[in-house]
């Protein structure tokens, strides 16, 4: 069990995400640095599909009553063990009555913690992804809160420390360049309007959440007006609404929507995205699918081998 | 025809630049086909009006080989036979000014009076074109004597249930929000219910119709908390 002392600003039980229910407007959810979630995952001896914790800006202090391991990763968070520090992105061994702080992070917005087995909340339509929009998933379709107890599952902690590669592991500061694909509305743009997109450095703002990032910048400018007729929106999809400035729609993000989409925020740059603080700013780069693919399958390989045993 | 990517992930399907019944249905049977036939890497879809956006996992497809397999779907679309549309029934209670806080001005601007508005907004049959936006929220049309401009001022809460009409469409906000809708009346059916066995009431290609119901009859259906989680749609299908 995880009893959660203090909960942080936003932390919700997230898995690989909710599939499927798009068609109902109901959005995926899961973690916006997937990357960060799996290796999380792996460290701990779970596979893919288990649930953990995403803390945003900051992160729980939790006790839990019984010996497990967990782990964390993605923006750099303090942690300690009892007082203790303890490292980030490797195998953590607790003993019952442990007590964990998962601090602020230096960079970066959203942090992970992974315990041995899994958090054990209800399947809800195929996951356990907190939806708080839709009151679904996770506890209670909520955040944690003090005094929520986990359950984490059966534990399968691995019997040697695990680690990840140093070289895997980003640090989230400077300017980062996030690949897009153009499309699929580019025809509803200026030639000036993309050339603004992928020209200027655009600022996250502080309005930005698991829905939608929202970046101010260069105005794209548009032909024919900001309105379409309704469509999907995929994951990264940059809209543009009136005022030329980008909304990267998230793992949260409407189903649907009525607003001119620029390009798309390839998949592997969203977590990337998701993890500029509000004040920092970012730069787009137009690649097109089969390069984005290739670079999915080459980041699938370094994945495979990032996390690794530590020598007895 | 056309087809865009939309990322790495997703593709859209284009079928024509309008909203129609005839383009939406071949938007609705594209997706049926998809389910029906299995298409491999095929992730998830979703409607809307005139564009099928396909989720699809890369490892499993290639972007061109998905395009084929879609196009020769697509070009079935317009013989293919969908299953026959559910009819649903949803009860509103227009005559409540608590309820349908706009019924009146709604009547005023359409130079009806408020009986007149009711009975035109409950004869009309609505199609469901797609489900967006929020969770269960139906996109439907609207009969051409009952379109009207939107709200000057958008309201910030609108609560759950309320049934609307602006512009073209005719809308049930399934959960409370800002809006810039007339309301006429609310329904006491939940329109989406993360407790069920099924998450929202309605789906892309229903045909739904308002009956006007009193406000008891309203209280005592929001008290019984209709239950769908055994199946039952929760409205009652006229079919």
């Amino acid at each position: 069990m995880i009893r959660i002392l203090e909960p942080g600003p936003l932390t919700t039980v997230q898995d690989r995400g909710r599939f499927g229910q798009l068609r109902y407007g109901i959005p995926p959810s899961g973690p916006v640095d997937r990357r960060a979630f799996a290796i999380a995952n792996r460290l701990v001896g779970n596979d893919d599909t288990a649930a953990a914790l995403e803390c945003t800006y900051m992160g729980p202090r939790f006790e839990v009553d019984e010996a497990c391991a967990i782990a964390v990763t993605g923006a750099p968070a303090p942690v300690t063990v009892n007082r203790e520090p303890a490292p980030g992105w490797t195998t953590i061994v607790l003993r019952p009555g442990d007590q964990v702080r998962v601090g602020a992070p230096k960079a970066g917005v959203y942090s992970y913690i992974a315990f041995s087995g899994g958090i054990d909340v209800p399947v809800v339509f195929g996951s356990r992804a907190t939806y708080i929009r839709g009151r679904l998933g996770g506890v209670e379709g909520r955040g944690v809160r003090a005094g929520d107890v986990l359950k984490s599952g059966p534990a399968s902690a691995p019997e040697r420390r695990r680690t990840v590669d140093p070289r895997s592991i980003p640090d989230f500061v400077g300017e980062p360049q996030i690949r897009v694909v153009l499309g699929p509305q580019a025809d509803r743009f200026t030639e000036d309007g993309i050339a603004a997109l992928l020209g200027g450095a655009y600022e996250m703002l502080p309005q930005s959440d698991r829905m939608g990032a929202r970046l101010r910048g260069p105005r794209i400018g548009h032909v024919r007006g900001h309105d379409i007729i309704s469509d999907g929106i995929p994951l990264g999809g940059i809209q543009v609404p009136g005022d030329g400035q980008p909304i990267v729609l998230l793992v949260d993000r409407q189903s649907t929507g009525g607003y001119t989409k620029v390009a798309t925020v390839c998949s592997i740059d969203i977590a990337r995205l998701g993890q500029v603080k509000p004040g920092q700013r970012l730069t787009f780069r137009a690649i097109d699918v089969a390069e984005a693919h290739h670079l999915l399958r080459e980041d699938a390989a370094f994945l495979a081998r990032a996390v690794r045993e530590e020598k007895p | 025809m056309r087809f865009v990517p939309a990322g790495d992930l997703a593709l859209s399907v284009e079928f024509a630049e309008e909203i129609s019944v005839e383009i939406n249905t071949r938007v609705r049977a594209l997706e049926y086909l998809i389910q029906q036939k299995g298409v491999p890497g095929v992730v998830e879809t979703v409607p809307g009006y005139r564009a099928l956006l396909v989720y699809y996992d890369p490892a499993v497809t290639a972007y061109e080989t998905l395009c084929e397999a879609l196009r020769g779907l697509a070009a079935q679309t317009e013989s293919a036979v969908l299953p026959s549309p559910r009819h649903v029934e949803i009860p509103c209670c227009y005559d409540d000014p608590e309820l349908g806080f706009d019924l009146a001005g709604a009547a005023e601007r359409l130079a009806l009076t408020p009986a007149e508005l009711v009975r035109l907004h409950t004869a009309a049959e609505y199609l469901v074109y797609f489900i967006g936006f929020a969770p269960g929220l139906p996109y439907m049309d609207l009969p051409d004597r009952l379109t009207i401009k939107r709200l000057d001022t958008p309201r910030t809460k609108t609560p759950p249930g309320s049934v609307s009409i602006g512009g073209t469409q005719c809308c049930i906000y399934p959960l409370e929000s800002p809006g810039g809708f007339w309301v006429l009346g609310r329904t006491p059916l939940k329109l989406y219910d993360p407790a069920a066995a099924e998450p929202t009431l309605l789906r892309a290609g229903d045909r739904v119709r308002f009956v006007a119901i009193g406000r008891a009859e309203f209280d005592r259906i929001a008290a019984s908390a209709p239950e769908r989680a055994d199946g039952s749609p929760g409205a009652r299908e006229s079919k």
